[in-house]
C-alpha cells in the first residue's frame, strides 16, 4: 500500500486527462410506456468501485443489464473504452456479471463453474487449470473445488459466483445485489473482502444495491437514483455530508429535516424561521438559496448535541423534552419533542456505561448544533 | 395425517383398486394357466410364454411396434422440447395464446378424429401407408405430452442461469446445450418415456394409418382376439403390461426425484 505522505488520492473523475471506461450518453430505456431510465449521462472510470444506489424500481438493475447486454437502450449510446457496445451481444462483451441469485450451474462442480467461461474464451486449454486454481485461491475455496453448488454454504456460493465472474479477467465486473442473500455479519465481512479483491485485481466494479450502508462502505463513488434519474453522483462522504436534495439526505442514513423560510442571508450565513416562537435556525447558505425562499434544513442526528443545561457557545439551541430513547449498544438515539409537537433526533455515542446515563424519559433537555453542521436545501 | 382408517375409506380404496386392476390381474394370472382353455384353470405353467417366442407373426408385430415407439418418441421429444422452450421463453408474441392452445389441443382430441385426419392427409399427399406413416402419426399425438411435461419444468427454471451462460461467452445454442438441457434432462427423459409408452399401446390411430405390411402389436392382439382369446395373447399382454408399468413408474420416479432434489436445494438456499 502507499506510504503516508506519498499517498495519491484516487479521484479520476476530477482529472480532465482521464478517459472514462464507460460512458452513458443521454441513455433512455422504456418498457412500453414505462420509462425505466430517463436520459442518463454518466461516466465511470477505470479501477473505480461504482455503486448504483436506489429503492427497488428506480432503474438501477436496468442500467446494469444494459451494460451486460441483456437490455438495449431505447435511445442514447453506451460506450465501453470509447466503442459503442449496442451491437455487441452479451457473450462477446468484455464484461461479466455476478447475479443476485448467483446463477451457479447446479449440474457442475465448483471447479467446472469457474472454468465454464474460460473454456469458451480463447485461452489455451493447458492454461485453464492454473487460472481456475488462482481464482479458487483468491476466494479461499481451494478445498471445495470438487463440490456441487448445493453442497456448500450461501457465503461460499457467493464467492464461487464472484470467482466465476472474475475468471475471464473482464474489463468490467457487474455485481447485482451481490450480498443480498447473506446475513448481516457475513455481509459486512464480505464487503471488505470484495474491496480487497477489487484492489488486488484492479478490475472496475459496478455494484447495484438498495442498501445504502453497503454502497457507502465499498464504493469509491455512489450514484443515487430515483425513478430512472440520477439524483446525485458523488463520493460517499460528500453524499452523506452534502446531499444535494431532500431525497438524497433522506435516503442516505438518518436525518432531521426541518422546513422553513429564509429570513435573511448575511456573510454566507442564513437564518431560517421554522416555527412560531422558536429561535431562528442559523445555517450555511446552500446553492440557490436566497432571502424569502422556502427551504429544508437537514441535519444528521449525530451532529446534534444533547444536554441538561443550556449550552452557551452554540449557534443553534432548541429546548425540548425527551420523548423516547433508543439504545443501540454503541450509540443511543434520543427522540426529543420540541414545543409545537415536532420531533428531533439526537445521537450520542455511549462512551459511558448505561448505568451512569444522566438523561432519561421526560427530562427537559437542550439540543444544540453549530451553524455549519446541517445543509440548507431548496424545495 | 394420523387419521384412523375408517371402514368407508377402506371400502372406497378396495372398490377403486379392484375396479382398476382386477381385469388386469385376471389376465396376468391366466397367462400362467397350463390349460389351452382360457377360462379353465389347470395349474401353473409358463408354457405360453415359450410358445410366444416361436410365433413369427407376434414377434414381427412386436418388432414393428418397438421400432415405431423408439423412433416416434425420440422425434416427438425433440419437437416437443423445442415447442415447450419457445412457449416458455419467447415471451409475448402475437398469437402466443393461440399457439400454446394449439400445442395442447391434441391432448383432448378424440383419437378417432386424429386418426382419420392423419389418414386423409396421407392419402392426399400420396404417401404409401406403412411403418413410416405410423411413426408420423405417433409423433403428432405424443409430441404434445412431451411439451406439457417439459414446459412445466421450464416454467420453474431460473432464467438467470441462461443469462449467466451467455454472460460467460456462450452462444444462445451453446447456453441451451450446456446449461438448460442438462438441468431439464429429467423432464425430457420422463417426456420420452411417456411418449414411448403411449406409442407402444396405441391402437386407434395406428389402425387408421397402418398399411398391410405394418401391423403393430396392439393391432395384432386386437385382431387375434376376434378369433377367440388364446392363452398366448394373455402372455403377450402380460409382457406389455410390465413394459408399460416399468416405463410409467420410471418416468414418474425420475421427475419426482428431480423435483424432490430441487425442493431440497431451494430449502437449503433459504436457510442460508
Amino acid at each position: 500500500m502507499a506510504q503516508p505522505g506519498t499517498r495519491l488520492v484516487f479521484a479520476p473523475w476530477n482529472d480532465p486527462e482521464q478517459k472514462p471506461l464507460i460512458q452513458f450518453k443521454n441513455v433512455t430505456k422504456k418498457f412500453g410506456d414505462f420509462v425505466a431510465i430517463d436520459n442518463i449521462t454518466l461516466d465511470i472510470y477505470r479501477r473505480e468501485f461504482f455503486a448504483l444506489l436506489g429503492p427497488s424500481g428506480c432503474g438501477k438493475t436496468t442500467l446494469m443489464r444494459m451494460l451486460a447486454g441483456f437490455e438495449a437502450p431505447t435511445s442514447g449510446t453506451i460506450l465501453l473504452d470509447g466503442v459503442d457496445i449496442a451491437p455487441v451481444p452479451p457473450n462477446k462483451r468484455p464484461v461479466n456479471m455476478m447475479f443476485q441469485s448467483y446463477a451457479l450451474f447446479p449440474h457442475l462442480s465448483v471447479w467446472d463453474n469457474i472454468a465454464f467461461g474460460l473454456r469458451r474464451s480463447d485461452m489455451p486449454k493447458d492454461q485453464i487449470p492454473a487460472r481456475v486454481e488462482d481464482m479458487l485461491r483468491l476466494v479461499r475455496l481451494e478445498k471445495f473445488a470438487k463440490r456441487k453448488p448445493h453442497q456448500i454454504s450461501g457465503g461460499q456460493r457467493q464467492r464461487v459466483a464472484l470467482a466465476r465472474s472474475l475468471a475471464k479477467a473482464p474489463k468490467l465486473l457487474l455485481l447485482d445485489e451481490p450480498l443480498g442473500a447473506l446475513d448481516k455479519k457475513l455481509r459486512q465481512d464480505t464487503q471488505f473482502e470484495l474491496m480487497d479483491i477489487q484492489e488486488k485485481t484492479g478490475t472496475t466494479f459496478v455494484i447495484v444495491t438498495h442498501d445504502q450502508e453497503e454502497a457507502m462502505t465499498v464504493a469509491s463513488r455512489v450514484a443515487v437514483m430515483d425513478h430512472g434519474k440520477m439524483v446525485q453522483i458523488d463520493t460517499p462522504d460528500r453524499i452523506y455530508e452534502t446531499p444535494n436534495s431532500v431525497y438524497v439526505a433522506d435516503f442516505i442514513g438518518d436525518v432531521n429535516i426541518i422546513e422553513g423560510n429564509v429570513i435573511d442571508t448575511v456573510d454566507g450565513k442564513v437564518s431560517i424561521e421554522w416555527a412560531e416562537g422558536q429561535p431562528r435556525l442559523l445555517g450555511t447558505v446552500g446553492e440557490g438559496v436566497a432571502k424569502g425562499s422556502r427551504v429544508h434544513y437537514a441535519i444528521r442526528p449525530e451532529k446534534v448535541a444533547i444536554a441538561t443545561q443550556p449550552p452557551a457557545d452554540r449557534a443553534n439551541v432548541i429546548e425540548g423534552v425527551v420523548h423516547d430513547i433508543a439504545y443501540l449498544g454503541n450509540i443511543s438515539t434520543y427522540k426529543v419533542e420540541l414545543p409545537g409537537g415536532r420531533m428531533m433526533k439526537a445521537q450520542v455515542a455511549n462512551d459511558r456505561r448505561i448505568a451512569r446515563r444522566d438523561i432519561t424519559w421526560d427530562d427537559k433537555v437542550w439540543l444544540s448544533f453549530t451553524d455549519t453542521a446541517g445543509v440548507v436545501l431548496l424545495g | 395425517m394420523n387419521r384412523r382408517f375408517s371402514w368407508f375409506n377402506a371400502t372406497a380404496l378396495t372398490l377403486g383398486f379392484a375396479f382398476l386392476y382386477l381385469p388386469m390381474l385376471i389376465l396376468v394370472i391366466y397367462s400362467f394357466n397350463a390349460s389351452k382353455l382360457v377360462t379353465v384353470w389347470a395349474g401353473f405353467s409358463t408354457r405360453w410364454y415359450g410358445e410366444l417366442i416361436h410365433n413369427e407373426a407376434f414377434l414381427s408385430a412386436a418388432w414393428v411396434t418397438l421400432k415405431v415407439a423408439v423412433v416416434s418418441s425420440t422425434v416427438a421429444t425433440v419437437l416437443g422440447t423445442m415447442a415447450a422452450y419457445v412457449m416458455v421463453r419467447a415471451g409475448r408474441f402475437w398469437g402466443r395464446t393461440l399457439f400454446s392452445g394449439m400445442i395442447y389441443a391434441p391432448l383432448v382430441m378424440p383419437e378417432v378424429i386424429t386418426g382419420l385426419a392423419m389418414l386423409l392427409l396421407f392419402i392426399s399427399l400420396g404417401l404409401d401407408r406403412g411403418v413410416f406413416t405410423i411413426i408420423l402419426a405417433h409423433i403428432t399425438f405424443t409430441m404434445c405430452f412431451v411439451s406439457v411435461v417439459v414446459s412445466s419444468r421450464l416454467a420453474t427454471f431460473d432464467k438467470s442461469l441462461e443469462e449467466a451462460a451467455l454472460d460467460l461467452g456462450c452462444t444462445p445454442f451453446d447456453a441451451f446445450k450446456s446449461v438448460t438441457l442438462p438441468i431439464i434432462a429429467p423432464a425430457v427423459i420422463s417426456g420420452w418415456l411417456l411418449a414411448f409408452t403411449l406409442s407402444l399401446d396405441d391402437l386407434v390411430i395406428s389402425q387408421f394409418v397402418a398399411g398391410p405390411s405394418s401391423t403393430t402389436l396392439p393391432m395384432k392382439i386386437f385382431s387375434a382376439v376376434r378369433l377367440g382369446v388364446s392363452p398366448e395373447i394373455n402372455a403377450l399382454s402380460t409382457i406389455l403390461i410390465s413394459i408399460v408399468t416399468i416405463g410409467v413408474i420410471s418416468a414418474s420416479l425420475i421427475s419426482k426425484r428431480s423435483i424432490a432434489r430441487q425442493r431440497a436445494d431451494e430449502q437449503k438456499a433459504l436457510q442460508q
